[in-house]
């Protein structure tokens, strides 16, 4: 059982990655950003099984940081749009020295 | 100075005499110095009575009060010296008459006070160990410890009487010499620094204080040397000079450093009596030695350092006589007698000086036998004479040559200030028909004797001083130098030693043949040069000729004093032979404390006393030698057949070599001068300043900041995904680093 999870976990966690990796969309990328924070809850979840209760608390505080997290990151992302009319983000390199 | 004087001698003889006052001999001139300075900086100048051209001299004086420095503007290029300055308009200094007076009136003071002291020191007697006074600590660190003390003994004696006494001859000449230089303040302020300076020098305690003096004439040296900057030649002069003497103060230096490092004491007193500690002969002190005659060579001008003395007449006149004739060039004689000790350690050391001395004697000598430039004559003498002065030194007859140092500044002063005379003559006569005609040139004089009588009769006597002939002062220091050299080849520690692997016996003879083969052509080129100056038919000119005179006597005045101690400075020390003129041996007695144990230790403890016939025969020769060199110039030279310097024809052989110095200015440029500065050029400036320094280090970094700040950049490319990527692959790498290990 714990070796399914941790699979489908990795699964995820290996999907979230690729997604970030090779999408140019800014919604995309972040959910994408989300996915692989649910892998690492679902190992979390999976591992609590055996070694206590120490892993769902964790999970919550996940998905409290997860919940912060895409208030900000969409806020940010709808000022982007607006400031540049696009959330490619292939052309925005405002960090480019 | 005053509020920490610390007399330490106390005991000493000399303690609570006018001796005390010693402080005060340097410091009188000093306080000429800063007031002629001082003046030289008011910058207007006004004309001198009977002008005939206001308006040009009026722009002069407008010139200098723009500059703030009393620079005269040149009106001729073609001017060799003889004052250098203008012919056509008389521009006096407003606070000339200050100067006059301030200028000379310090010297006259200090010879004053210097005097006192001799009496002081005549008064106690018996004074075996120096006077030294101690004013503060100048230089303590560690083991180091040098204070700035002065000291009084005999030897430096002699040479406060001979530095003030003919010093105040010579201010006193300068004043009728250059009063309508528009320079005067500066010039006396240059003067009177330089005494001060050459007092330091022979006053000083230690060899660092003797240094502070040695560099400060080397400065007023320069300062005066190109006193008439504003020709280039002349400003040449004085860089030729300060370089040249720094090579020499590059091995006093050395020599300071190896006494320090191996006696721990730079004091006089203390090196004195550490060094006879030291290995007889030893590399040690020979190498001190000969690292402290290469000072010497340099600051008193012999082979290899010579070149720039003679170069040095560019300065006035007057600065010829005092500096580079009576007193400066003579700080290594003095130096060596002053480490006498030193010396007679190392026998080798002795050798060289006198090998080069005599070299020098007679290299000198040849090249004064044919320049026509009535003072450069006078410096190669000067060089030749310096020559007999180390011959002395060298031989450890240290007396004779400090004896020869003496009579040299008496006569070599005079004739300078002689050939000053003859100069200021031709110069005035030149400048009232406003000719450009060189007025230091032989060829452009004689027969001068009508036209300056007393000038003419003072240059006789100096010639014959210098040339030897009995009973001038020359006569006795010359032939006591030659007289000790031969007795010491018979048998002396230097006798004994072997230099380059020749027998120091034959090294000393060699030395006595040259030195009378260099009083023979002394002779000579003296007799000459009086001959074209004085003597034959006049080729001043047609129209220059009736303004020939006799210069006025604030300068004949010195002249006639210089004159009176030409004849009798030989009785200073008079020889055993002569001993039906007066006491006999006064300043080997009066030098006996300082230089004694010294010169005996060089003829190993037995005061050479030659047989009545040898002694006989060596001055026999000697006289005979002077006299045949006067018949020679008088019977082979005829003035007659001379012509002006512009209708001169070349000449050819030997005598252009002659009057080409040799060359050697010449084979310095090509061997020393040029290679530096195609070193410089070539090695350091291309190759190692642009090539490696420029390029690989100030751009080469720049290129390389320059390269790696670009990379980054590169790096920096603000794609958010690119910045993901590179965070996956480094996660990777140190997962994977993780789990291979």
């Amino acid at each position: 059982m714990l070796a399914e999870a941790i699979f489908f976990s990795a699964v995820l966690f290996t999907i979230g990655v690729i997604g970030v990796l090779t999408r140019r969309n800014a919604i995309i990328i972040f959910m994408c950003v989300e996915l692989m924070l649910n892998a690492v809850n679902l190992s979390f979840v999976a591992f609590a099984r055996a070694y206590g209760v120490a892993g769902q608390i964790f999970v919550f505080f996940v998905m409290t940081v997860a919940a912060a997290e895409a208030a900000v990151g969409l806020a940010i992302i709808i000022a982007l749009f607006r400031h540049k009319q696009t959330v490619n983000l292939q052309n925005i390199n405002l960090l480019r020295g | 100075m005053l509020l920490q004087h610390e007399v330490s001698a106390v005991g000493h003889p000399l303690a609570g005499t006018v001796a005390e006052w010693l402080w005060l001999l340097p410091l009188l001139p000093l306080l000429g110095f800063v007031i002629n300075g001082l003046l030289s900086l008011v910058p207007a100048t006004v004309l001198g009575p009977g002008d005939p051209d206001i308006a040009h001299g009026a722009e002069g004086a407008h010139g200098e009060a723009g500059h703030g420095v009393a620079v005269h503007a040149h009106d001729s290029a073609d001017d060799h010296g003889a004052h250098g300055d203008d012919h056509h308009r008389v521009v006096r200094h407003r606070f000339a008459w200050l100067t006059s007076i301030v200028g000379p009136a310090v010297l006259a003071v200090a010879f004053g006070l210097a005097v006192a002291i001799f009496l002081a020191m005549r008064g106690v007697g018996e004074m075996s160990a120096p006077f030294v006074q101690r004013y503060f600590s100048w230089m303590p660190a560690g083991s180091l410890r040098i204070d700035a003390a002065f000291q009084l003994d005999q030897l430096s004696m002699v040479m406060i009487l001979v530095i003030t006494g003919v010093g105040t001859l010579i201010h006193l000449f300068s004043v009728g010499y250059m009063q309508d230089d528009p320079g005067y303040p500066r010039y006396f302020a240059y003067l009177n620094l330089f005494v001060a300076f050459m007092l330091v020098l022979v006053l000083g305690a230690s060899y660092p204080v003797l240094f502070v003096g040695w560099e400060g004439v080397g400065l007023c040296s320069y300062l005066l040397i190109g006193f008439w900057f504003s020709e280039k030649a002349n400003a040449d002069a004085g860089k030729k000079a300060f370089i040249v003497n720094r090579i020499g103060d590059f091995g006093l230096l050395i020599a300071m450093f190896l006494l320090f490092a191996n006696l721990g004491a730079l004091d006089f007193v203390g090196v004195n009596e550490a060094a006879t500690r030291l290995t007889f002969g030893g590399p040690l002190v020979t190498a001190i030695c000969l690292f402290m005659f290469l000072g010497c060579t340099g600051k008193s001008a012999q082979i290899p350092l010579y070149i720039w003395l003679p170069d040095a007449m560019a300065g006035p006149t007057p600065v010829s006589a005092l500096i580079h004739a009576a007193t400066m060039v003579t700080a290594g004689v003095y130096l060596i007698a002053r480490s006498s000790v030193l010396f007679s350690m190392a026998p080798v050391a002795g050798l060289t000086v006198t090998v080069i001395g005599a070299l020098t004697a007679i290299f000198a000598a040849t090249i004064g036998l044919k320049q026509w430039d009535i003072k450069k004559v006078l410096a190669y003498s000067t060089v030749s004479q310096l020559g007999y002065m180390f011959i002395g030194v060298g031989s450890g007859a240290y007396v004779a040559g400090i004896f020869h140092l003496v009579t040299h500044a008496f006569f070599k002063a005079l004739l300078f200030l002689g050939s000053g005379s003859v100069i200021f003559a031709m110069h005035a006569a030149y400048h009232h028909t406003g000719s450009h005609e060189d007025a230091q040139d032989m060829r452009n004089m004689g027969g001068l004797s009508r036209y300056m009588r007393v000038t003419w009769v003072l240059m006789w006597i100096a010639t014959l001083a210098i040339a030897g002939v009995p009973f001038f002062a020359g006569f006795f220091s010359k032939d006591e130098i030659l007289g000790s050299v031969f007795l010491r080849a018979r048998e002396s520690t230097l006798a004994d030693a072997s230099w380059l692997g020749i027998p120091g016996s034959s090294v000393l003879y060699a030395a006595y043949a040259l030195g009378l083969a260099a009083a023979l052509l002394t002779a000579i080129y003296m007799t000459r040069m009086m001959l074209y100056t004085f003597h034959g038919p006049n080729r001043t000119g047609e129209k220059e000729r009736d303004h020939l005179g006799e210069a006025p006597w604030i300068m004949t005045g010195p002249l006639v004093v210089l004159g009176v101690l030409s004849l009798f400075g030989g009785w200073l020390n008079l020889p055993a032979l002569t001993s039906f003129l007066g006491p006999v041996g006064a300043l080997d007695r009066w030098l006996e404390p300082v230089v004694g144990e010294s010169a005996r230790r060089v003829t190993s403890g037995v005061a050479p006393e030659p047989a009545h016939n040898v002694e006989l025969a060596l001055v026999g020769s000697a006289v005979a030698i002077a006299l045949l060199g006067i018949i020679i110039a008088a019977v082979r030279l005829k003035p007659a057949r001379l012509v002006p310097k512009a209708q001169a024809p070349e000449e050819h052989g030997i005598e252009r070599v002659l009057a080409n110095k040799y060359y050697v200015d010449e084979a310095y440029d090509r061997v020393v001068v040029e290679p530096t500065v195609g070193i410089s050029r070539g090695v350091l400036w291309k190759g190692i300043d642009q090539g490696i320094i420029d390029s690989v280090f100030v751009n080469g970094s720049a290129r390389l900041a320059r390269g790696v700040a670009s990379l980054g950049s590169w790096i920096q490319s603000g794609q958010v995904g690119t910045y993901a990527w590179v965070l996956v692959i480094g996660v990777l790498a140190v997962l994977g680093a993780f789990t291979i290990r």
